[in-house]
């Protein structure tokens, strides 16, 4: 998207500055491995046997590296086994709470961003009485902090009966979110509307353009801001945590979360939670390895004019 | 949190795009429009959003200001009890230190990640155009803040974390990063630089890809160096980007939780954690004073508001010198 800047901006270096450049490149290269090491050592941790970690403390590969850790989080082993390996025997089902973290994250990444797509497409094509007021109110919601919110939410869901739900864990993200719209909005003014206009002239209703023109046309921006709420929802934390916490609907951040204060607090389950860990990271590095030139392209819109 | 924190993203787009009005304004269709109107049809496209908005955004922030004159434990109905939340909150010593363990937890947390962010966007700016690069520089800011937390639990773990290991083996001795008062919000702090360095550096190498090359040619010619290129022509030309990205920042900044959460301190040690988000959460949930982590809230949302445009005044931040 911005590729045709990058040429122009690229400045050349005199030959001058070359000894300087290599320095530049070894603070780079420290500054990747200080960025990814830490994971290193948590995949490392997750295939550590619990009983080695006090022996085995800072070689790069465990000494006898297992799969028990992951077989414990995942729920397929028995209390003694996990009991044996470190663990503290709390049933512990991984696998059901990455479910629901795909289906939370997945379902509301493609409602929101439809519905936010509408919203948008509204606001930058449409005229009515008061848009600018209505947008204008959309965009002070950016403002407001989400725990502000979250408190009545919280009241709202509860008195609706759906603590412990799906509906209650989805609610108040599936509609919309300010910034959705927000971003959406300025995307679609800042594409040209020949081809809608051609479909106008062609007796295509505003309905036929969002869905046949719009929507196809710009399928990329689309899918960034999907593929971004869906990261955020992936990351979301509190309100899983407050509405779903029971096993049936609780997220992988919950799950995480409740793993660590069930583990003993005096010598807490390393080797386990780091395994439970690798699973809530495992995701995204997918998503790195199919979308990753996506998503940091979509951090320099300048080439979107 | 997430929220605040990925709004930069927009907002660096709408940095750039000049009025939008501007853009289709006089385009013939438009005019066309705006003359017939289309109040019906918008209805319709708005209809979802409306309803998410009014239900979830809307009604709530009403009723939060309402509930911060309530005494409301979530079961009774909440009855009001005028602005007796507010004198409390005035008079209360854990709202005070949690203002200030948050204060301190932001100045160490955006003046590392602004500076370290910096430089790594100039460093990638000077060096390489290659996406893997900034990909793997991205990888932290995906991964949830609670799996980052335990992370970092892990690795600062005073016993058998690999850090501690590092140092007892370099010859110093053993820290207990979490549990020693004066270290534990600072270790947050940077556990938290350390997990958006790279997304703000990223925002930042963005916004020099937008710097005319022309520019750096000049400075070349004209014999200034790295240093005197970085001061004289990036920085003042990077900063209505640095504005947007450091509002957006100290916004979200303010509202650090999840990696205080999954401390098992429960915002120990002796407050030291105890930030005004997780002081909210705990006074709502756990001690269920809904009216009273209301008041505390709205006081978070007028606080973020006059940060918000003092900064902006500051920075002086929209006009581009490039203009």
């Amino acid at each position: 998207m911005s590729s045709q800047n990058e040429p122009a901006a690229r400045p050349r270096r005199s030959a001058a500055f070359r000894p300087g450049r290599s320095a530049a490149w070894i603070v780079l290269i420290i500054a990747l491995v200080v960025t990814l090491f830490p994971f290193y050592w948590m995949v490392r941790t997750a295939f550590t046997p619990a009983a080695d970690l006090p022996s085995d403390t800072t070689s790069l590969w465990p000494h006898h590296a297992t799969l028990i850790n992951f077989e414990r989080v995942l729920g397929l082993t028995s209390t003694q086994q996990d009991l044996a390996a470190g663990g503290s025997g709390a049933t512990l089902d991984l696998l059901v709470s990455l479910r629901n973290s795909v289906i939370y994250a997945g379902l509301i990444a493609v409602a929101q961003t439809f519905f936010c797509a509408m919203a948008g497409y509204a606001f930058a094509r449409l005229r009515f009485r008061g848009r600018d007021l209505l947008f204008g109110v959309f965009v002070m919601a950016l403002m407001v902090p989400p725990i502000f919110t979250m408190l009545p939410n919280f009241a709202l869901v509860k008195s609706l009966g759906w603590i412990g739900s799906f509906q209650g864990l989805i609610a108040p993200s599936l509609l919309m979110t300010p910034f959705a719209v927000f971003f959406l909005r300025q995307f679609f003014l800042s594409v040209p509307t020949e081809v809608e206009e051609a479909a106008a002239l062609d007796g295509a209703g505003r309905w036929l353009q969002f869905w046949r023109v719009v929507l196809p046309m710009n399928r990329g921006p689309l899918i960034t801001i999907g593929l971004i709420t869906a990261v955020w929802a992936w990351k979301d934390y509190l309100w899983p945590l407050l509405v779903g916490p029971d096993q049936s609907t609780r997220v992988l951040t919950a799950a995480l979360g409740i793993f660590l204060q069930q583990s003993p607090n005096t010598a807490p389950d390393w080797t386990g939670l780091m395994a439970a860990a690798v699973l809530a990271v495992i995701p995204v590095a997918l998503l790195l390895v199919f979308f990753g030139r996506r998503l940091v392209e979509s951090l320099n819109f300048t080439g979107i004019k | 949190m997430a929220g605040i924190t990925g709004s930069s993203l927009a907002v660096a787009t709408a940095a750039h795009e000049g009025p939008p009005e501007a853009v289709g304004a006089a385009r013939p269709g438009r005019r066309r429009a705006a003359r017939r109107g289309d109040g019906r049809i918008a209805s319709l496209f708005l209809a979802p959003a409306l309803v998410g908005f009014a239900l979830f955004y809307l009604y709530p922030t009403i009723r939060g200001v309402y509930f911060s004159f309530t005494d409301y434990d979530l079961l009774s109905p909440p009855h009001s009890v005028g602005a007796a939340n507010y004198r409390y909150l005035w008079r209360d010593p854990l709202f005070w230190n949690a203002l200030r363990v948050t204060l301190q937890y932001v100045v160490i947390n955006i003046v590392s990640q602004t500076v370290l962010a910096l430089g790594l966007a100039w460093l990638m700016f000077r060096l390489t155009r290659s996406v893997l690069v900034r990909v793997l520089f991205l990888v932290p800011w995906l991964v949830p803040n609670v799996a980052v937390g335990l992370l970092w639990l892990w690795l600062l773990d005073a016993n058998l974390g690999f850090v501690n290991h590092l140092i007892t083996d370099l010859g110093g001795s053993s820290q207990g990063f979490f549990t020693t008062p004066s270290l534990a919000m600072p270790t947050i702090a940077v556990i938290n630089t350390w997990q958006y360095t790279g997304y703000t550096a990223l925002l930042f190498y963005a916004g020099m890809l937008q710097i005319p090359g022309t520019l750096f040619e000049s400075a070349r010619l004209d014999g200034a160096g790295e240093v005197r290129t970085f001061t004289r022509i990036t920085l003042p030309l990077l900063r209505p980007i640095m504005a947007l990205v450091l509002v957006v920042s100290l916004i979200g900044s303010f509202q650090i939780f999840d990696t205080v959460s999954i401390d098992p301190a429960q915002g120990g040690p002796v407050n030291a954690t105890r930030v005004i988000y997780y002081y909210i959460y705990q006074l709502a949930f756990t001690q269920f004073r809904m009216g009273y982590a209301s008041a505390v809230a709205v006081t978070l949302v007028l606080i973020l508001g006059v940060l918000t445009f003092l900064q902006l005044r500051l920075l002086r931040a929209s006009r581009s010198d490039l203009a």
